[in-house]
């Protein structure tokens, strides 16, 4: 048994750490940091296009790997700082299931997903065996942590990082979108970031916390 | 050839008694110099032990003989699992005693001996460290099991020696599965050996321990054996994760020249490995008691996921 | 009668009369002690060495059946040994020599049920399981099934002056025959419209495959109910601290199995051809069961429902071997099947002895204390270093540590989880080997488990005045003792005998075990499938341990010859000590109370600082019986309601009813 190239190796390391990026998140407490696991996510995600670009020669590919790198390395972590700051939000409240069982959860779901995908890997070429199973995890994953957290801003980051896992499984089992359809999500998620930013001040305004406890009394009949 | 085999496998158990204390040491030595604080000797473990040896024994009155058998238990457990591991040659006669999941049932005996000696004495603190280590055991063996099923998964056994043979014969890459799960073993091994994150082997501070609350009542050679136990248990496990993560360098005969060799790779690995444990104790911060789960339920997890995708990855 | 001694089959049988002669023997003098309640039972430890040497020597023999003289017309008993029935013969017949020897030394005057009647139920407790194993049709299973349930059920109610006994009572008999009813059907439907209920024709029928699934489904409720899986497994912590000590042991140790063996002879014998889904079901079941049972066991306070709720773990643990084994039988992975199920039955084995060994070990505590609550005991290693050592072989052994039996069945379905991930079924063969991972997890369990049940009741200091007078067990007792503790023992060094011995069991099983006779590399050492290298050497693990510790005491002895001085316990400077500062058992259960709490119904009463006189009190209860049993009161009390409105007290009223009923049925059959 000889082993696979040293990129794909790479790729598939990536692959998996981006698994583990989002199992970090889902057992983070701390906004701060779940921000900086957001950007390191990523991180891994430019790593990986950049190697794909290099190795399948299609330029694109680099453009799309800037774009990702000044948008999810850059711009939005250093967004969602700033917002943190401003609206002094640290840390958030005990998640409605405590960590170990979300964890539990969430390894039930990477065997789902994995289960699901198995097929399709057994089929495909080497290069991108697990990619799909793993991008299929991460969105999992990341609605998840979106459905066991209370505030506010932890639900947009597991929106961005369920994102990521759109873009790497696209990425991988067709190399990329279209370059206009790349840049349509990539602007839908800026201006989705400035909305929600505003959106945070207003909550705030009118509850005084960001927990989304309190959006359950706005509904009607009461 | 039998001969030299059995010679082989009593150089291998000299050499971990021998060195365990030295290992101990070095990782004290590490951590104080991580700290800023003029470092203990190397030798330091030797006079602890010896120091012990020679005073006499006080035994609580009330104290049952087992309390007093527990110790010799502990130790001997500890010295067989020396001779079960492959720390220097992977063809010596008691490797093929043991496989992985047997010697975690060894260490478990242990514990559980030891457990029951710190509840003979029948005090507030023995039985307040039986039950903590009792907690981080059950929770810490399920997490090792899947760390010996990724390996087993890449090798096709659970037998120590051949994991490292077949390993040493794979070609080198990277493997994410391996990574996580080599995280989540020396989780576990922290935890196990009442290291920082869990426990804390320089505290006597009552509400935090829970190794030391077991050896409260012991004294003397029962002491010693007890504290060499440990240090063995220690080099024991980084033996084990040696032998599963970076088996490179291990004899795979017993001739006096390979086995040489082994010992010197061995020293060099182990060197490594101390100065990494004492990284991470300098940098991490004791947890409260009941975060210890959510620690070991990570280490399960890494390793889950370990699994998970070398079944997705490689596996056909 | 000289053809008699010649088949196992017809000695077994006499074997199994003679346990029934015993027991009517202890009617001729009912009242006295000596002889019905000692010299009989001593007897019975007998005719049990013998079965057990008779099984034994037979389980490699072919298969033999019989048609008994009697029964109902047309409806001959038949009877048939094979390798299944013989090994779980040699369960019966060895784990009841110990607890015999054990009874006979046990039981005082005075206390319910005469001797004499207390004989007649034991021994046709015994019979009874017997006899479950070696019918051959239907009707004769479930009249032996049905006699172990009622002669277990008097046993269980000894004492039944007691109100909480008596209801402890009814509570197993009624689940008994729910599972029963199941059972019942299971055979309904096995019998595949042939309507001969003979265990023959069902393994000459086919079944459509839903009619299979149905039937197993069926048999797996109905046996499930007397092994105690999860959600049946209500009876178990009730009827076994009822129960006195040896009937809870073979209640425990024995009659458990006797469901497990009524699973795999419908599974792998009736039925023939299981589908793997099935073993999804037993596997999940099992798996839950396990880790419920050992959970409930590490918060229990009296120590014979600690050791119930070990049963229920245990089974589970069982359990999780038959369903994995039927996984791999289904997709056709012989060899692993064959392991899982060698397993299965090590595993049965081993806890019919160290099971039993615990129970017999609680009854000798609570004689000399009479004391079933943790919180009362402590110390009782000094009191009673006899019963405290021997329980410690069962501690130890159920643990599951090696070099004893527990260790060997636990290793062994391992090795089979370990190429779970080779089936090939997409999810399944991911979700197998976490199934592995709980496996361990409730073993790592039980020996937290067992660090509670000894610690607290040997260890420390007494926990009450009156401990200090407790006595040691008498001969007999530890005869039974050690009997028990031996067999751990002998089980877990010499699994290289036993293996081989249980592949003959599972090859006349139909599952293919020619894969793991090689299990077999040399007497001392036991290896597991071909080609891994995988090994396991008991002895060798006894000798170094040994020779370490021989080593270490000799230099201490020769280098330093240290003296040893005795003074008050340390205990970090603490001037007074006393036994109310140990861990209690709620003390030492805690940790599992706070990590799994979502298992459990906890009432608790905190004192506040101000209390002059501060109660803690904390009550953990079963969820399940609140979710699922209280309903089913409710609906069944209903229904009865309902019904009771027939009842109108007039006699004129009832003949319409016959009237009614007899025209409706003539109406419908013309």
């Amino acid at each position: 048994m000889s082993a696979p190239p040293l990129d794909l190796q790479i790729i598939n390391a990536l692959a998996a750490l981006l698994l583990l990026l989002s199992f970090a998140m889902l057992s983070q407490r701390r906004i701060v940091s779940l921000v900086n696991l957001l950007a390191l996510q990523g991180l891994m995600l430019t790593a990986a296009t950049v190697l794909l670009a290099w190795r399948t020669g299609e330029t694109h590919l680099y453009l799309s790997a800037l774009l990702t790198f000044a948008l999810k390395v850059v711009f939005l972590p250093w967004m969602l700082h700033r917002l943190i700051r401003r609206l002094e939000v640290y840390w958030d409240t005990e998640p409605l299931i405590n960590i170990p069982g979300t964890m539990l959860i969430g390894v039930l779901i990477v065997v789902f997903a994995f289960g699901l995908a198995q097929p399709i890997a057994e089929l495909a070429s080497t290069a991108t065996r697990s990619a799909l199973g793993i991008a299929v995890a991460v969105i999992l994953l990341a609605f998840l942590m979106m459905i066991t957290r209370t505030k506010a801003m932890s639900q947009v980051i597991g929106f961005l990082s369920m994102e990521n896992g759109l873009f790497f499984g696209a990425m991988s089992a067709t190399h990329g979108m279209p370059m206009i359809v790349e840049l349509g999500i990539a602007l839908d998620i800026l201006v989705a970031m400035l909305v929600l930013g505003v959106f945070f001040f207003q909550i705030r305004e009118q509850f005084d916390s960001l927990d989304l406890h309190h959006l359950e009394t706005l509904k009607e009949g009461d | 050839m039998t001969a030299l085999n059995w010679l082989g496998q009593f150089v291998e158990v000299l050499v971990a008694l021998a060195l365990a204390p030295l290992f101990l040491g070095w990782v004290n030595q590490c951590r104080a110099w991580l700290q800023n604080r003029s470092a203990p000797s190397l030798l330091q473990p030797y006079r602890g032990i010896h120091k012990l040896f020679h005073k006499d024994a006080v035994v609580a009155s009330n104290a049952s003989s087992l309390f007093r058998i527990a110790p010799y238990v502990v130790f001997g457990s500890m010295a067989a699992a020396a001779a079960m591991i492959p720390s220097l040659g992977t063809r010596l006669p008691f490797t093929s005693a043991a496989d992985a999941i047997a010697l975690v049932g060894l260490f478990a005996a242990a514990r559980l001996f030891l457990s029951l000696a710190a509840m003979d004495v029948g005090t507030a603190f023995g039985t307040l460290g039986a039950r903590r280590e009792m907690m981080v055991g059950f929770l810490a063996e399920p997490a090792l099991l899947m760390v010996i099923f990724v390996a087993s998964l890449m090798t096709s056994t659970t037998a120590l020696p051949l994991i490292s043979e077949r390993l040493m014969l794979q070609p080198l890459a990277i493997h994410a599965s391996l990574l996580f799960t080599a995280v989540a073993f020396a989780m576990v091994m922290l935890a196990e050996n009442a290291r920082i994150p869990v426990d804390n082997p320089a505290t006597h501070l009552e509400l935090t321990m829970i190794h030391e609350a077991m050896l409260l009542e012991y004294s003397a050679r029962h002491l010693a054996l007890m504290e060499w136990a440990a240090a063995l248990k220690l080099f024991n496990y980084a033996c084990i994760g040696l032998a599963l993560f970076v088996p490179w360098g291990l004899a795979t005969g017993a001739e006096p020249l390979a086995l040489g060799q082994a010992v010197i790779v061995l020293a060099i690995k182990l060197s490594v490995v101390g100065a990494g444990l004492a990284l991470i104790e300098t940098l991490s911060a004791k947890l409260r008691v009941f975060r210890a789960p959510e620690f070991l339920a990570t280490a399960f997890l890494l390793a889950v996921l370990g699994q998970l995708t070398y079944l997705l990855q490689v596996a056909r | 009668m000289p053809g008699l001694l010649d088949s196992p089959l017809s000695f077994s049988l006499l074997l199994l009369l003679a346990w029934l002669a015993i027991g009517l023997a202890g009617l001729v003098r009912p009242r006295s002690l000596e002889f019905a309640g000692r010299q009989l039972f001593i007897g019975g430890a007998l005719v049990g060495l013998l079965l057990a040497i008779t099984a034994v020597f037979s389980i490699a023999g072919p298969a033999e059946s019989m048609v008994l003289p009697f029964g109902l017309p047309d409806l001959p008993m038949h009877v048939r040994r094979d390798a299944l029935s013989s090994v779980f013969l040699f369960l019966l017949g060895s784990a009841s020599v110990g607890i015999s020897l054990f009874a006979a030394g046990y039981f005082r005057s005075g206390e319910g049920t005469l001797p004499g009647v207390l004989c007649l139920q034991y021994h046709l407790f015994l019979a009874s399981m017997g006899f479950v194993l070696l019918a051959d049709d239907a009707y004769a299973f479930m009249v032996a099934w049905e006699t172990m349930a009622l002669s277990s059920y008097f046993l269980v109610t000894t004492q039944h002056r007691i109100p909480e006994i008596r209801r402890a009572g009814f509570l197993y008999l009624l689940i008994a025959h729910v599972g029963a009813l199941g059972i019942l059907l299971a055979f309904g439907v096995l019998q595949g419209g042939s309507w001969q209920f003979t265990f023959d024709a069902m393994r000459a029928a086919t079944l459509p495959p839903e009619w299979a699934s149905a039937a197993f489904l069926l048999a797996l409720f109905g046996f499930g109910a007397k092994a105690g899986l999860v959600p049946l497994h209500v009876w178990l912590p009730e009827a076994h601290p009822a129960a006195p000590s040896p009937v809870s042991a073979l209640m425990s140790g024995v009659m458990l199995k006797t469901a497990l063996y009524g699973v795999l002879r419908v599974t792998f014998d009736l039925i023939g051809e299981p589908v793997w889904w099935w073993g999804m079901v037993a596997l999940g079941i099992g798996l839950f069961t396990a880790i419920y049972g050992v959970i409930f066991a590490a918060v229990q306070s009296d120590m014979k429902r600690l050791l119930a709720y070990s049963s229920i773990e245990n089974i589970g643990i069982a359990f999780t071997g038959v369903g994995l084994s039927i996984v791999f039988f289904g997709v056709g992975m012989n060899a692993l099947a064959a392991l899982a199920l060698v397993a299965v039955l090590y595993h049965a084995l081993n806890h019919a002895f160290m099971k039993s060994l615990l129970f017999l070990g609680t009854g000798a505590v609570l004689h000399a204390t009479g004391e079933r609550n943790l919180g009362h005991l402590g110390g009782l290693i000094h009191r009673m270093p006899w019963v405290a050592w021997l329980t410690l072989v069962g501690v130890l052994a159920i643990a599951g540590l090696p070099p004893l039996n527990g260790f060997v069945s636990e290793w062994l379905l391992l090795q089979a989880f370990l190429y779970a991930h080779e089936v090939p079924k997409p999810f399944v063969n991911m979700l197998l080997p976490l199934g592995a991972a709980l496996l361990v997890l409730a073993a790592a369990l039980a020996g937290y488990v067992m660090v509670k049940f000894f610690g607290i009741i040997f260890l420390g200091q007494p926990r009450e005045q009156a401990l200090r007078d407790a006595h040691d067990a008498g001969w007999l007792e530890r005869l039974g003792l050690l009997w028990l503790a031996g067999g751990c023992v002998a089980l877990g060094l010499l699994p290289a005998q036993m293996v081989p011995m249980l592949a003959a069991v599972v090859d006349a099983l139909g599952v293919n075990a020619s894969g793991i006779r090689a299990l077999r590399d040399s007497w001392w050492m036991l290896t597991s499938m071909p080609g891994r290298g995988v090994s396991y050497a008991p002895l060798a693990f006894l000798l170094a341990v040994a020779a370490a510790m021989l080593a270490t005491v000799l230099i201490g002895r020769i280098f330093y010859r240290r003296r040893t001085r005795f003074a008050d316990p340390w205990d970090c400077g603490y001037a007074r000590t006393d036994a109310r500062m140990q861990d209690t058992a709620e003390g030492f259960g805690q940790p599992i109370r706070h990590l799994f709490q979502p298992f459990f119904a906890m009432e608790r009463e905190l004192p506040t600082p101000f209390d002059a006189a501060p109660r803690y009190r904390v009550v953990v209860t079963d969820r399940l019986w609140r979710l699922l049993y209280l309903p089913i009161e409710r609906i069944v009390q209903r229904i009865a309601a309902a019904v009771s409105g027939l009842q109108q007290g007039r006699i004129a009223t009832y003949l319409l009813y016959s009237f009614v009923t007899l025209i409706v049925l003539l109406a419908l059959v013309l």
